[in-house]
């Protein structure tokens, strides 16, 4: 189908770029600044989904921006796995502030209107990226989401907040500076043009060499898809307010990161000529040696956050492996869990937070007896991990199911033995957390304080994990849009 | 509208004015800002009409005092040299804004003269960027040398002792230069740039055409401060006074480069200049060198003003090596990155001039927190950070992308490398900066407040072309399709 | 050996030039005191203007001040009159060198005011405190 020439994906990014001006002038009326952030959140949702009928059946959406260089504009594209991206990050924005608003007040923090306005560039950023329609563009977003996240991972401008801030720049920066641009101008100069075009723009234009480089450079170039060893950004990105790691680094950074992957894989490199060239393992190796690696670490952090962070840099090595595997079923499996952990990934955070808000606890030590003052937490926090770990009834099933076939299919012992180790490992260092919770007996001397989180918590993170739960029922458009992704629809 | 003189216009009014401000200036100082002001502003709307009647009607050429060449001398307007006349008015026209302020504070009584220099120094730029004459060239670099020299010795403290090196270190260049068109004039018996590249190639006689090319460009090498003889710019330009470092700094090294290629693509033409492999490889080796040398110089500076002048040497580094790329992606690179550079000069000079009107000083030190005291200051910062970073969709980024492009076109790697690690190191250099500026104190720890935290923004005189020159940054990077296609595209030879 | 000091001896002058222009370039260079720099950019600027000045000599050739109507009717033989172009030129150049002179010791002036002293060296000192 051609595509249809639309303004609406522009509108969709620029409703919460230049909603970032009301937010900012209305700094001192906190209710006020607080329902644009709602309002522009719930128009953006409305926006990109009323797109989602039309590229179900099959269509796209297209907006130039500006023609900046020879083949390469900055243009807007509406497909199905920018769609996937999209729907996730804005529904989960809308959330996540909701959830902000509740956090920040009961916490009381300080520069909450920088807070929110970055958010919302930061937003804007994400879904930017989500419809590129090529490599510059995505580009452009990719660094305007690393600049626009600075002062949320900084936000609270202690030591700690500065010498992190540095580390998230450095690392994410630096790769995409020094890795990402130059592989983006190499691959231009061998293909052209910079499109997203399905089965890849380089067939026969790159010797396997190249393709080999090109492929190094992307996968680490994209630092923020967490590979080892560009990883250590995320977990000193912890100190961040929850919100900040629930959203930007549970859902939007990090999945900005492996999408990228995912656009270089797919629609520039091309699963059949990285097949041809036989690059897939390289893929493959990579991402598994992170998710054990991050997964064995995790087993060994006492703060919370951390230990979620170091899940999530597996988690990602995860969605990118299902790539790598460069068949059918394999790649299915990994957009999918893009999804799957947003919802599951998020849900733990937000149940992090609310822990901190109710308890000022960081540490799993600490947290002994929780789970029965704060059931309904603990109990998303369970459904939550239970989709990570990829078990039924949850929607992690679906996603590390497909990846499970796809190893199997492809005859990959190797990947078999990674994928279910790795589940063993994830569940090693969920389940000690809720079973502290419901099963320890609390510390002597405190618990008659701490109840349940305050409502503006509570509500999001029980969306989020019913969300997880019904994904298991109810998989299809997801899968429909995935497969359309994939040209395997 | 046919103007034939108009381009001519736009030179001299600024020439008169200067007389005017000099001679009424002294006592009515009240009449300086609007002469000034006025008159950039003419210059401003001249070349924009020029570049239009350029950019519909081809190439102008235009005999002064109707001697016809090639024994008059002979003005060209092509869309390069429109191109870089509309490019020099805008920016002394936004820098005079700031300038007129900092003058005000830094050199009150003297403005006049100030003033006088400053336009006659502009006159001399779109001189440079008119003339068709190989000699009148000469001329005026040395009219735009000469009043520079006599801005930056107008400062305080080091000021006069930077200058006298900057005065012996640019007339070796231009006298340089001058024995280089000496060789030309031997070799083919006139002056004129067009005549001369019809008859260059015809003659045999390499060793005198190689060391003709030789003596011209390593003239205007000292001129534009290229790594290794580079050692003038930033004394010259650090302790020049704060209105002057704003004017000149944009304009005078790019407006050389601009020299260098009418040079090599006019007067010479690149096959001649081209020839040998091991010239231009040498060459492309020394801009690499330059430009992480210039970013890593940069680094070690405790001035912002002085980083920033490090950071001039390693973007002339970035053009001299576009040129010499030898190729369409590199000469294209090289010229946008005249436009870009200039005005992501502008934007970092201008916060300089402003802080220091505030503050007095631009240490590093004295940053602290000032994202608090001088905020839209600061976002007019980051952007022009932002630009020479080369963040997309600021239009740093663009010009980079030509120069890359350029070098892996023409397999110079290390080129390539140098660019990225430029890139690398700016983004160390400004999120310093913009860190310190955000956070407070050098030191780990607590809030430190120097200063007060009250807004004392800049006054609206620096403000007004601040803001517009940061818009610039974004609105030239989301033009740059339509720049190339229109404007630059037509500039590059054919079979590049 | 004897085409060398042919080609040297009958171009004399060109190579009394360069050496002026190497006294020049390293008086500049070279020497301690400011106002000894400038007289080595003099000499250097000079040394270009006499080469410039000396391109125009031809063999036999005459002053080009010519009768205004004999040239007028007959023209100029170009072989009988040394090329008087360059000499135009540097009429510019060294208006070009006087005023750069000029200016320079301008400043020279002030960094007197301001240091006391012309000498690079005791400058340098007096900065370093």
């Amino acid at each position: 189908m051609t595509p249809t020439l639309s303004i609406w994906p522009l509108i969709a990014i620029l409703v919460s770029l230049l909603g970032a001006l009301p937010i900012m002038l209305s700094a001192r009326q906190p209710n006020l600044r607080e329902s644009w952030t709602i309002l522009i959140a719930l128009v953006k949702l409305s926006i990109v989904a009323s797109l989602l009928p039309g590229v179900l059946k099959g269509g796209s959406y297209v907006f130039t921006i500006a023609q900046v260089l020879p083949g390469v504009p900055i243009e807007l594209r509406v497909d199905a796995l920018g769609m996937i991206f999209a729907l996730v990050a804005s529904f989960l924005w809308l959330f996540t502030s909701i959830y902000s608003i509740g956090y920040m007040r009961a916490l009381d923090e300080h520069a909450q209107t920088r807070y929110f306005a970055s958010f919302a560039v930061a937003i804007s950023a994400t879904i930017g990226i989500a419809f590129s329609a090529n490599l510059l563009t995505m580009y452009l977003f990719y660094e305007m989401l690393s600049l626009s996240t600075y002062p949320l991972v900084t936000h609270h401008q202690d030591a700690e907040a500065r010498a992190s801030g540095r580390k998230y720049l450095t690392y994410i920066l630096g790769t995409s500076i020094g890795l990402a641009l130059p592989a983006m101008i190499m691959t231009y100069a061998a293909a052209g043009t910079l499109d997203f075009t399905q089965g890849g723009i380089l067939a026969g234009k790159a010797s396997p060499e190249l393709l080999a480089l090109l492929l190094v450079l992307f996968l680490f170039g994209f630092a923020k898809a967490g590979l080892m060893p560009f990883h250590g950004w995320l977990p000193a990105a912890m100190v961040a307010p929850t919100p900040v790691s629930s959203f930007l680094h549970g859902v939007a950074v990090v999945k900005a990161g492996v999408f990228a992957i995912f656009r270089i894989i797919f629609h520039i490199l091309g699963p059949e000529t990285l097949q041809l060239a036989h690059l897939g393992s390289l893929i493959t190796y990579i991402a598994a040696v992170t998710i054990l690696v991050a997964s064995l670490i995790a087993l060994t952090q006492d703060s919370m956050k951390r230990r979620l962070a170091y899940s999530t840099i597996g988690q990602l090595a995860y969605m990118v492996l299902g790539a790598g595997m460069l068949s059918a079923t394999g790649m299915l499996g990994g957009v999918m869990h893009l999804a799957m952990h947003a919802f599951g990934k998020i849900t733990l955070f937000f149940c992090a937070g609310a822990i901190y808000v109710a308890s000022k606890k960081k540490n799993i030590s600490q947290m002994n007896g929780l789970g029965k003052r704060m059931p309904i937490t603990y109990l998303a926090f369970f459904l939550g991990s239970l989709s990570i770990i990829g078990m039924p009834p949850l929607g992690g099933f679906i996603s590390k199911w497909n990846m499970l076939i796809g190893a199997v299919e492809g005859e990959q012992l190797v990947l078999i033995v990674v994928l279910l180790v790795s589940s063993l490992l994830n569940a090693a260092y969920f389940f000690p957390i809720v079973y502290r919770g419901f099963f320890a007996p609390a510390t002597d001397g405190e618990g008659d304080g701490i109840k349940e989180a305050p409502l503006f918590c509570l509500i999001p993170l029980s969306v989020t994990a019913l969300v997880s739960l019904a994904l298991f029922f109810f998989p299809d458009t997801l899968v429909q849009l995935a497969r359309m992704a994939l040209g395997t629809w | 509208m046919s103007t034939p003189n108009l381009h001519l216009f736009v030179l001299v009014v600024p020439l008169l004015s200067a007389l005017a401000v000099n001679l009424w200036g002294r006592n009515n100082r009240q009449m300086i800002a609007p002469l000034v002001l006025g008159s950039l502003a003419f210059s401003v709307l001249g070349s924009i009409v020029v570049m239009g009647n350029v950019l519909r009607h081809g190439t102008i050429s235009y005999t002064v005092g109707n001697w016809q060449p090639p024994f008059g001398i002979e003005l060209i307007i092509d869309p390069l040299s429109a191109m870089m006349m509309v490019l020099i008015s805008v920016v002394a026209l936004l820098a005079s804004f700031s300038s007129l302020k900092s003058a005000e504070q830094e050199l009150p009584g003297r403005e006049a003269f100030f003033f006088t220099l400053y336009l006659i120094l502009i006159a001399g730029l779109h001189g440079l960027v008119l003339t068709g004459d190989a000699f009148n060239l000469y001329v005026l670099l040395e009219i735009t040398s000469i009043t520079s020299y006599g801005l930056i010795a107008m400062g305080r403290g080091r000021a006069a002792l930077s200058s006298f090196n900057y005065i012996i270190m640019g007339t070796i260049g231009a006298c340089f230069y001058l024995l280089g068109v000496g060789y030309i004039y031997i070799l083919t018996g006139t002056l004129n740039m067009a005549d001369i590249a019809r008859i260059l190639p015809t003659l045999n006689a390499p060793v005198a055409t190689t060391t003709a090319i030789a003596f011209v460009l390593v003239g205007l090498w000292v001129k534009m401060a290229f790594f290794p003889l580079h050692a003038w710019l930033p004394n010259a330009y650090s302790h020049a006074p704060t209105g002057a470092g704003t004017m000149v700094a944009p304009l005078m090294t790019k407006v050389t480069v601009y020299l260098m290629i009418r040079v090599i693509l006019n007067v010479y033409t690149p096959a001649l200049v081209f020839t040998h492999d091991w010239v231009t490889n040498g060459v492309m080796w020394a801009a690499a060198i330059a430009i992480v040398c210039g970013s890593a110089l940069a680094l070690g500076q405790k001035d912002l003003r002085r980083m920033l002048t490090y950071i001039i040497i390693a973007e002339v580094g970035y053009m001299v090596g576009g040129v010499f790329l030898a190729n369409s992606n590199g000469l294209t690179g090289a010229i946008l990155h005249i436009v870009n550079d200039s005005l992501m000069t502008l934007c970092l000079f201008l916060v300089v001039a402003a802080i220091i009107y505030r503050q007095g000083s631009v240490s590093l030190d004295s940053l602290q927190g000032i994202f608090r005291r001088m905020p839209i200051t600061m976002a007019a910062f980051t952007l022009g950070a932002f630009a020479m970073i080369g963040v997309p969709p600021t239009c740093g980024f663009f010009s980079k992308w030509y120069l890359i492009l350029g070098g892996i076109d023409g397999g110079h790697w290390e080129f390539v490398i140098a660019l990225v690690v430029s890139s690398l190191i700016n983004v160390i250099l400004f999120f310093r900066i913009i860190e310190l500026a955000y956070f407070g104190s050098l030191a780990d720890g607590e809030h430190h407040e120097h200063g007060s935290t009250e807004r004392h923004e800049a006054p609206w005189w620096m403000l007004k072309p601040l803001v517009i020159t940061a818009v610039l940054l974004i609105v030239v990077g989301f033009s740059t399709g339509p720049l190339i296609n229109n404007v630059i595209s037509l500039i590059i030879p054919a079979g590049f | 050996m004897e085409a060398v000091i042919s080609e040297i001896v009958a171009k004399y002058n060109y190579w009394i030039y360069v050496v002026l222009m190497m006294i020049g370039f390293y008086a500049m260079i070279g020497k301690r005191n400011l106002v000894k720099k400038l007289l080595g950019m003099n000499i250097f600027q000079t040394a270009i203007i006499l080469f410039f000045v000396s391109i125009g000599v031809k063999k036999g050739g005459g002053i080009p001040i010519v009768d205004k109507y004999q040239a007028l009717a007959g023209g100029v033989d170009a072989a009988t009159v040394v090329n008087p172009l360059p000499h135009v030129l540097m009429l510019t150049a060294i208006v070009v060198g006087v005023s750069v002179t000029g200016v320079a010791l301008a400043v020279l002036i002030r960094i007197h005011e301001e240091f006391g002293t012309l000498e690079e060296d005791e400058i340098l000192e007096k900065l370093r405190q």
